[in-house]
């Protein structure tokens, strides 16, 4: 049986290492894969604590996270390919506007 | 046994994490991701929700991965084409990163120690997960269907090449 810290520490680690890869890069397609990655470190506390205090309900919980994730990259994608076919570029920097 | 397992899944996930920040084409970040979502089913496993992390392979691996692989093919982004920021910013991301890390550790550092309740059977299975999705979820089950639905029609119309309107004139 691990300790539940060493999860909740590992789960840290990860989202930190989404949130500086969502600060550190221009792309947005990478941006998006940071945001799949604070996702899934979510996903990884919360069947941790389902499975520490025995409650099916966060692991449903994570079904359900794992739904709108798929939902939200194939919306998110599809407008990163629609600005891309009028800006030919995904740099946030020239991205950073609204019209055009 | 088990920790040393957590220990080798745990390094190569935080490993192939920053290896999705750091390198240099998109292509590798989308290889070395599915890398880190492979370890993360390989916690799953560990924590006995097998059912979760056969869908997690499924769903991330299999499905957002490849989608997010077919982007960045049908964009031709590569290497030269890809923009940076300045060094300051990259410092001061790094940075801001590592403070939200400590402000997380210094969080977790001043809790009390939680008992485990004592688990009984196998939480993770798919009976019992598929008991408690159809009784006690079974309007959010419902509601998730409606939004993959608006999520499928809402990419298809954003994604499809404009007609041109005017075309005889």
């Amino acid at each position: 049986m691990i300790p539940i810290e060493y999860y909740l520490w590992l789960s840290a680690v990860l989202f930190s290492i989404g949130v500086l890869g969502v600060l550190y890069r221009r792309n947005a397609i990478i941006i998006f894969m940071c945001i799949e990655l604070m996702l899934n470190a979510v996903n990884l506390v919360m069947v941790a604590f389902s499975n520490f205090l025995n409650d099916a309900a966060g692991q449903v919980f994570v079904f359900f996270i794992m739904a709108v994730a798929a939902a939200e990259v194939a919306v998110g994608l599809a407008i990163l390919v629609m600005t891309y076919r009028n800006t030919r570029t995904t740099d946030i920097n020239i991205l950073n506007r609204l019209k055009w | 046994m088990a920790l040393n397992l957590f220990y080798f899944l745990s390094f190569v996930a935080v490993l192939s994490a920053l290896m999705v920040v750091f390198s240099r084409s998109p292509v590798y970040s989308v290889l070395y991701l599915i890398v880190t979502f492979f370890s993360i089913a390989g916690h799953y496993v560990l924590m006995n929700a097998e059912f979760l992390a056969v869908v997690h392979m499924i769903v991330y691996a299999g499905a957002i991965m490849v989608l997010f692989l077919y982007v960045i093919m049908l964009l031709n982004l590569n290497q030269e084409s890809e923009p940076h920021k300045t060094n300051l910013l990259k410092i001061g991301a790094v940075i801001c990163a590592g403070m939200l890390l400590i402000v997380m550790v210094g969080a977790l550092k001043g809790t009390e120690v939680l008992v485990a309740v004592e688990s009984t059977s196998g939480i993770g299975e798919v009976k019992t997960l598929g008991q408690v999705l159809f009784t006690d979820f079974l309007l959010p089950f419902e509601i998730a269907s409606v939004l993959l639905l608006a999520a499928m029609v809402g990419s298809v119309m954003l994604a499809k090449s404009e007609k041109k309107t005017n075309v005889n004139s």
